[in-house]
C-alpha cells in the first residue's frame, strides 16, 4: 500500500514536471528579442511576432478558417514580406487593451500593430517608438438620420450613449464643457448593449471612434437610417509601435509605411508593380522599386522589398480598400495629401 | 350522563373519526396537493404555467420555426440580409454553420483541425475512464500521463510528421479543457497538502499554508491573471519569455488550489475526533493515519462542495479572455466581430452555453451518483 502511494506521488510529480517542461520548452526556444538586436533576433528566429487586437472588424480579426485578416494584420505581413518575401512568416499574438504594452516591453512581441493611439506619454515613459500613423482616427457621433441632427452642436440637451473606461468618456465630457453643451450620458459597458440602447432609441446619439461607428453602422439592417456626423472631437492617430532602442527595426517599419503611401502617390498597384519595375522611367519609381540606388540595403533588406510588398499586399490605398471599405469606412483624413487628406510620405531617396 | 359518555368517546383518540386516508394518488392528486391547494397557490401556479408556456413557444419559434439555417455566399462574403430582416424574431443558425470550427478550435490551422478534435475526444475519454470505478487503481496514472503526453504531442506537433503549431494559435474548446484539466489535476493534490498543512502543529508549515490560502483567496482571479500576464514578464530577465498559456495555467492552478484547500479542510474538521484518536491508538504513523483513515472519510464528506468548486473553475477559465487567450468563450465572441455576422451574439452564446452545460451537467450528475454510492453507509 505504501509502495503504491509512493509510486503514485512519484508519477504525479513526473507528470507535473513533464507537462511543465513541454509548455516551457517552445517558449525558451524563442530567441531573445530585446535591445538593439531585435532585427537580428527576428531574422535568426525566422518569424516576426506581431501583437494585434484580439478582434476588431477591419483592423485585425481571425476569419472563419482562423486566418488573421485586417488592416493592421497587413502591416505585420508587409514587414515579413520585406524581410523574407513571405507573408506567412508572422506569428500573431492577440493582445488586449490591458496587456498590449507589457507584451511589447517584455519582448513577447516584436512589433505592436493594434490600433494604438500615439501619445506623448506612451512614446516616452512607456519606452516605445511609434513608427508612423497608418490610420487617423477620431471620436465622432452617430445619430438616426430621421432625428434631423446635422452637426454635433445640435446635440445640446441630447442623451448620448458611451462606453466607460477608455478616453472616449473623458473626451465627450471635455468637448461638452468646451462647447457649453449639456447632455445626459448613458454609460454602458458592453458593445452589443450600448449599440442596442442606441438602436432602440434610449439614446439620441452614440459616440466612439469613427472607425468603430462605421463598422457598427454597416452592421445595422438598414445602414442608411443612421448617419455619422462630420464633427470629430478628438485626435486618435493610430500606428505601429516598437521598443525604444530598436532603431534599425523602427526604421524598417517606418519606411514600409511610407513606401506603401508613396506607392499610392506614384500610382503603383499590385497589378502594375512588376511592369512598373521593368519599364517605368520615373526616377522616384526606379528608386522605390530597387532598379536604381540601394534603398533596400540601407534598411538591410533586399532591394526588391517594395516590389515584393506591393505585389503581395498592394499599396496603402489597396490595403485600405480591401480591409476598411467593407466595414463602411471612407478615406476621409486618411486620403493622400494630394487629395486633401493627411497621408503624406517623405521621399524615398 | 349520556352527554358525558358521548363527550368521553369524542375526546378519546381511538374513537375520533379520522380523515379518510389519501386514496387518490397519481398525477392529479399530486397536482392538487402541491400546486392548487389554495387560491393563492392556484393563482401562482397558473401565472407561472402561462409564462412557461409562452416562453417555450417563443423559444421554439425563435430557435426552430423562424430560424434560418444557411445563408447564400457571394464569393467569400456571406449574405446575411435574410437573417437581419428577421430582426430578432428567429435565430440565424447560419452563423454557427459558418463559424463553428472557429469557435471550437480558434486560430488553429484549418487543415489540421483533426488534431484539436482528437484532443477533445481524448480528454473526454480520459474523464470517462477516470470516472469508471474499475479503473480506480494505479493503472490510472500511466493512462493520465500517456494521454496528456499524447495531447501535448498532438497540439504542438513538430514530431512524427506533424507540423509544429505554436501555442498562440491554439484556441477554443481544447484551451478550456487544457486549462481546467491541468488546473484541477495539479490544484487538487496541492489543496490536500495545504489543507493538511493548515492543521499541522509545525508553526512554519502552518503559517506558510495560511499565508498562501489567505493571499490567493484574498484577490480576484482576474488580478492573479493580470499578475501572471502583465507584471510577471517584467520581472524576468530581458528576452526570457515563459509561455502565456503556462503563466495563465499556473495562476489558475494556484487560485483553484487555495479554494479547494479550504473545502478539504472543512472535511478534515468535520471528522469526529475519535477517528484521529482511534487511528493513533492503532499506532499508525502520521501518513498512514492521514492516507488510510482520515482523507478517505474527509474527502467523501466534501464531494458536493468539491464538485461545486470544480464546476466553478471549469467556467472561470473563460476569464483568460482578458489576457488575450482564445478559450471557448473568447473564440465565440471573436467569431461575431466580422461585420457580416455582427449582431448574432445570442446564437453564438447559446451554442457556447450548451457546450459548457454538457460538461458541467455531466460533472454534477456524476458527483450525485458518486455521493450516493460512497455515502450509502450513512443513510438511515
Amino acid at each position: 500500500m505504501k509502495a503504491l502511494r509512493l509510486t503514485l506521488a512519484a508519477a504525479m510529480g513526473a507528470a507535473a514536471i513533464g507537462a511543465a517542461a513541454m509548455m516551457v520548452a517552445p517558449a525558451m526556444a524563442q530567441a531573445p528579442a530585446t535591445g538593439a538586436a531585435t532585427l537580428d533576433a527576428i531574422r535568426a528566429r525566422g518569424t516576426l511576432i506581431c501583437g494585434v487586437n484580439t478582434g476588431l472588424a477591419g483592423f485585425a480579426q481571425p476569419d472563419s478558417q482562423g486566418v488573421w485578416r485586417g488592416f493592421d494584420v497587413d502591416y505585420c505581413r508587409a514587414v515579413a514580406v520585406a524581410l523574407w518575401n513571405d507573408p506567412g512568416k508572422v506569428r500573431y499574438v492577440p493582445t488586449t487593451a490591458q496587456n498590449r504594452f507589457t507584451a511589447l516591453q517584455s519582448g513577447e512581441v516584436d512589433l505592436l500593430v493594434r490600433n494604438t493611439t500615439w501619445t506623448l506619454s506612451r512614446d516616452t515613459s512607456l519606452g516605445f517608438d511609434f513608427t508612423g500613423i497608418n490610420f487617423y482616427d477620431g471620436q465622432g457621433f452617430m445619430v438616426k438620420t430621421s432625428a434631423g441632427v446635422r452637426t454635433a452642436r445640435d446635440l445640446n440637451g441630447a442623451t448620448i450613449c458611451v462606453q466607460p473606461g477608455t478616453t472616449t468618456e473623458q473626451n465627450l465630457t471635455d468637448w461638452a464643457r468646451a462647447n457649453r453643451i449639456r447632455f445626459t450620458p448613458v454609460v454602458i459597458e458592453r458593445l452589443e448593449e450600448v449599440v442596442g440602447a442606441y438602436v432602440s432609441g434610449r439614446c439620441d446619439a452614440y459616440t466612439t471612434d469613427v472607425s468603430g461607428l462605421a463598422s457598427t453602422r454597416s452592421a445595422q439592417p438598414r445602414p442608411a437610417e443612421h448617419m455619422i456626423l462630420p464633427d470629430v472631437i478628438s485626435k486618435e492617430p493610430l500606428g505601429p509601435a516598437v521598443r525604444h532602442g530598436d532603431q534599425r527595426f523602427a526604421d524598417l517599419v517606418k519606411w514600409i509605411h511610407f513606401g506603401l503611401v508613396g506607392a499610392e502617390e506614384l500610382g503603383i498597384t499590385a497589378a502594375n508593380v512588376q511592369q512598373a519595375a521593368q519599364s517605368d522611367a520615373r526616377p522616384d519609381v526606379q528608386r522605390m522599386l530597387g532598379r536604381s540606388g540601394d534603398l533596400g540595403q540601407m534598411l538591410s533588406v533586399d532591394n526588391a522589398w517594395m516590389v515584393n510588398i506591393i505585389r503581395t499586399l498592394g499599396n496603402y490605398g489597396e490595403i485600405f480598400e480591401r480591409n476598411l471599405a467593407p466595414i463602411g469606412l471612407q478615406r476621409g483624413p486618411n486620403a493622400l495629401w494630394t487629395n486633401g487628406g493627411l497621408q503624406y510620405a517623405p521621399p524615398l531617396r | 350522563m349520556s352527554d358525558v359518555t358521548l363527550n368521553a368517546a369524542a375526546a378519546s383518540p381511538e374513537a375520533a373519526p379520522r380523515a379518510a386516508p389519501v386514496t387518490s394518488t397519481g398525477t392529479v392528486a399530486w397536482l392538487r396537493a402541491n400546486l392548487f391547494s389554495s387560491w393563492i397557490n392556484t393563482a401562482v401556479s397558473l401565472a407561472l404555467a402561462y409564462l412557461l408556456v409562452r416562453w417555450t413557444i417563443g423559444f421554439i419559434d425563435w430557435a426552430f420555426i423562424n430560424a434560418i439555417w444557411t445563408v447564400p455566399m457571394q464569393g467569400n462574403v456571406p449574405q446575411t440580409q435574410a437573417c437581419r430582416a428577421l430582426e430578432g424574431s428567429g435565430a440565424c443558425w447560419a452563423v454557427i454553420g459558418e463559424k463553428h470550427r472557429f469557435i471550437l478550435f480558434g486560430t488553429y490551422p484549418y487543415e489540421e483541425h483533426w488534431r484539436p478534435l482528437l484532443v477533445c475526444a481524448l480528454f473526454i475519454a480520459l474523464y470517462v475512464v477516470s470516472a469508471m470505478r474499475r479503473f480506480w487503481s494505479w493503472v490510472l496514472i500511466p493512462i493520465w500521463v500517456g494521454t496528456l503526453t499524447l495531447i501535448g504531442v498532438l497540439m504542438w506537433g513538430g514530431v512524427l510528421g506533424l507540423s509544429y503549431v505554436p501555442q498562440e494559435r491554439w484556441g477554443g474548446l481544447p484551451i478550456t479543457l487544457i486549462l481546467s484539466t491541468f488546473g484541477l489535476a495539479f490544484a487538487f493534490p496541492l489543496a490536500v497538502l495545504v489543507a493538511l498543512g493548515r492543521r499541522s502543529k509545525l508553526p512554519a508549515i502552518k503559517t506558510l499554508c495560511v499565508l498562501y490560502v489567505e493571499l490567493v483567496r484574498g484577490v480576484p482571479l482576474i488580478s492573479l491573471l493580470f499578475m501572471a500576464s502583465v507584471m510577471f514578464p517584467l520581472f524576468l530577465p530581458e528576452g526570457m519569455n515563459i509561455d502565456k498559456l503556462l503563466r495563465a495555467q499556473v495562476a489558475i492552478t494556484l487560485f483553484a488550489g487555495a479554494y479547494l484547500a479550504e473545502v478539504v479542510r472543512a472535511g478534515l474538521q468535520t471528522l469526529p475526533r475519535g477517528q484521529y484518536e482511534a487511528a493513533e491508538a492503532l499506532g499508525l504513523s502520521y501518513w498512514h493515519k492521514t492516507g488510510l483513515i482520515i482523507l478517505p472519510q474527509a474527502l467523501r464528506l466534501v464531494i458536493p462542495p468539491l464538485v461545486n468548486t470544480f464546476i466553478g473553475f471549469f467556467k472561470d477559465t473563460s476569464l483568460v479572455l482578458i489576457i488575450g487567450i482564445f478559450d471557448l468563450l473568447t473564440a465565440g465572441k471573436t467569431a461575431i466581430v466580422e461585420p457580416a455576422w455582427q449582431g448574432f451574439g445570442i446564437e453564438v452564446y447559446v451554442f457556447v452555453g450548451a457546450i459548457y452545460l454538457v460538461f458541467c451537467f455531466a460533472m454534477s450528475k456524476y458527483s450525485q451518483d458518486l455521493e450516493r454510492d460512497l455515502n450509502q453507509h450513512r443513510r438511515r
